[in-house]
């Protein structure tokens, strides 16, 4: 046997969970302005999930996919995009929908059960959050591709879970985006569990960076908790993207600290040990610790962040809380770009119900 | 929406086209008047689409918008979503009917709802092409008629021609029209016979069915293939003096009921023709809906003559699965002679 061909999936952690630099960092990493914004978006994540599950306990939102442990990942990867490139997340990515200009009113109404929370009044080109898992990723394919007919320098950016990369869906996304250079950039948001389903029972893949090998392109995994990792690989994957070099795949290492939405229950299937190991490892301690040692970060100025975003989650659930339910025909109005006779009569037999 | 019925030239080439070469043309013409229609689809490029269908098409504009995707349905499915959100029209080809199932997905989560779930943030302008039904002696998975699965999912248009002019202005005002469509092709009739289209990129409504003949005695009732059947057992029964009236619904949904009732008004007799089998097939909803809104005109039971809710045979067995003209005749006498 002689060997045709060769692959090797690298692994890039800067940000040590003792806080501490390693490697070569970016230039954006040295810049304390630029590693307080990150944090800054991590904290007000983190303070909105608890907001939302606690609102969800309390009856007032619906069933809610915490992101705790994971802010790194989406808060990371919003941060390189640009403006006009287009996010396509998964459920769990209220991190890249905030630094991307989605409000949490806009995030409370849709958990809350209202579409007008998918209206976004900020990035009106992003995708909503996409529930049937990967299902996105060829709509990914499509935005990729529509920039490249128009000749355009932009990048569709995908989202998933580990267990979404089990789905033909991504993989037939990364397939095509691999044959056609698409300039999509594929985050495998790695947080070690599909509701109750370990990682290592989803795929006998050693990585799941390595899936990008068989679709044609590169794959690699970062530290997920590393938002410096995070934040530079997704902005040379979207540099090569927009400069016509092709997808790139990006598994993030995390781990889900949560329930795996506010109807589970993870007692049932993973031991407190585990969570409690990865506690140690999480994204916004490390951070936090990095910007008190190198960059003086005060004790003054954490609590005036920590009090400044709760003010904002304040306001906003209380935002969302206000909002009167929609219309009940809204349901009809958007149905088609002209409703058609006979729906308009089902449109009028509800109106008549009032 | 004055587009899609608006006539693009004064003066244009009218020829005798088979049903996929009205297709062509459509495809042709939409692609030459709005250059956000893209073509996807497996083997729609230099060979032309299997049927022939894109034929030529390639050449006239080019790999990037006549594009031949992996073997890939999900793909085929999800990537128009993603485009159609980005301000393109993509008509996608399913390479035959039997492969369209992996769709359904993108269909039913996705393309359908984009426009409601972000309030008309995001819309979904795509066309689905396949080719489908029945009598052509083709593989196993290669002749069902599945359009009962589409006309359940809300936010969405099926439509079926049934002959080359109908092929050619129904497939214009689909890719012109801003929501999905899923536009089914009854393969057996892609070259059964020529019919003369004016290529004037002229476009046929998406909301009306056609009555194709006109009578008084009974109304049949139709779409796709089994038209042909159809309109032969109505000249069969008018060899005994029976008047029958052939509505083509050429669009399933959104449904044109009112041309249908205004047509049972006068005749008092309904059968329904399809070749999909009977349970659950879109007759179901025809007869459910003469039963609500018809009642009172119809003087005799409504019949639905179809496919049985079998496996689609073989091809040795295939004759025997379709509605035959005999059967209709048999349905429609049934009907005429209920006391
Ligand atoms: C296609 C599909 N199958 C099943 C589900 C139910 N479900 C919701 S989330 C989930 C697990 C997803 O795991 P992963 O992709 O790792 O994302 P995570 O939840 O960890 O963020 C499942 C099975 C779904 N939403 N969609
Ligand atoms: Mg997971």
């Amino acid at each position: 046997m002689t060997t045709v061909a060769t692959f090797e999936i690298g692994y890039r952690r800067i940000l040590d969970p003792d806080g501490t630099i390693d490697g070569a960092p970016p230039a954006f990493a040295r810049d304390r302005n630029t590693l307080v914004a990150l944090y800054r978006w991590m904290v007000l994540c983190r303070a909105f999930d608890a907001k939302a599950v606690a609102l969800q306990r309390t009856g007032r939102l619906g069933t809610f996919a915490s992101s705790l442990g994971q802010e790194a990942v989406g808060v990371g990867v919003a941060d390189a995009m640009a403006a006009d490139d287009v996010l396509l997340p998964s459920f769990r990515e209220h991190g890249a929908q905030l630094v991307r200009g989605v409000t949490m009113k806009e995030l409370l109404l849709y958990w809350g059960g209202d579409e007008r929370g998918s209206d976004f009044a900020g990035p009106r080109h992003d995708f909503p959050v996409c529930i049937p898992v990967g299902t996105q990723a060829p709509h990914a394919a499509g935005v990729g591709l529509s920039f490249r007919l128009r000749g355009e320098a932009r990048a569709a950016v995908c989202i998933f879970g580990d267990g979404a990369t089990s789905r033909g869906d991504v993989y037939e996304a990364m397939n095509v985006a691999g044959a056609w250079t698409l300039p999509v950039v594929f985050i495998a948001n790695n947080n070690q569990w599909a509701i109750s389903v370990p990682r290592r029972a989803q795929t006998a893949a050693e990585t799941l960076a390595q899936k990008a090998v068989a679709a044609g392109f590169d794959g690699c995994q970062v530290d997920g908790n590393d938002i410096i990792a995070v934040r530079e690989a997704t902005a040379a994957a979207l540099e090569r993207a927009r400069s016509g070099g092709g997808p790139t795949l990006i598994e993030a290492l995390t781990y889900r600290l949560g329930d795996h939405t506010t109807v589970d229950d993870a007692s049932r299937y993973r031991d407190d040990d585990e969570v409690g190991r990865h506690w140690k490892m999480e994204p916004i301690a490390r951070l936090r610790r990095h910007l008190v040692d190198a960059h003086g970060w005060t004790k003054a100025e954490e609590e005036a962040l920590i009090a400044d975003c709760a003010a904002q989650v304040e306001a906003a659930a209380e935002a969302y809380l206000a909002t009167s339910p929609p219309a009940p025909a809204s349901m009809f109005d958007h149905l088609y770009e002209e409703l058609p006779a006979e729906v308009a009569r089902q449109r009028a037999a509800l109106l008549r119900e009032d | 929406m004055a587009r899609p019925h608006a006539k693009t030239d004064a003066v244009a080439a009218t020829a005798e086209l088979t049903l996929v070469e009205a297709v062509q043309r459509a495809l042709a013409r939409a692609m030459a008047e709005d250059e956000t229609v893209v073509l996807l689809g497996e083997d729609i490029g230099v060979d032309g689409g299997v049927f022939r269908a894109t034929d030529g098409l390639i050449a006239r504009f080019g790999a990037d918008r006549v594009r031949d995707t992996p073997l890939s349905e999900s793909l085929i499915g999800g990537l128009p979503v993603g485009l159609a959100a980005m301000g393109f029209r993509p008509v996608a080809e399913i390479q035959f009917m039997g492969f369209i199932y992996p769709v359904i997905d993108q269909i039913v989560n996705h393309a359908t709802r984009m426009r409601t779930r972000t309030r008309g943030r995001l819309s979904c302008p795509m066309v689905l092409r396949a080719p489908y039904g029945g009598g052509i002696h083709a593989p196993e998975h290669h002749s069902e008629s599945m359009e009962a699965l589409f006309a359940h999912i809300p936010g969405l248009r099926i439509v079926i021609p049934s002959s080359p002019a109908k092929a050619y202005g129904l497939l214009l005002a689909a890719i012109r029209d801003p929501d999905p469509v899923v536009f089914l092709e009854p393969k057996r009739v892609y070259r059964a016979a020529r019919e003369a289209v004016v290529d004037d990129g002229g476009a046929l409504p998406l909301d009306r069915c056609f009555t194709i003949l006109k009578g008084s005695d009974v109304t049949l009732v139709s779409w796709g293939a089994m038209l042909q059947e159809t309109l032969d057992a109505s000249e069969s029964l008018a060899g005994d003096g029976v008047d029958a009236e052939v509505i083509d619904v050429a669009t399933l949904k959104p449904l044109d009921m009112d041309t249908i009732l205004e047509s049972v008004h006068r005749t008092g007799r309904c059968v329904i023709v399809h070749e999909a089998p009977l349970t659950g097939g879109f007759g179901a909803e025809i007869a459910a809906r003469l039963a609500g809104e018809g009642l009172m005109h119809l003087v005799a039971p409504v019949e639905r003559v179809a496919g049985w809710d079998t496996v689609m045979p073989l091809p040795r067995l295939e004759a025997r699965y379709m509605p035959s003209v005999s059967r209709i005749v048999a349905a429609a006498r049934r009907v005429l002679e209920y006391a």
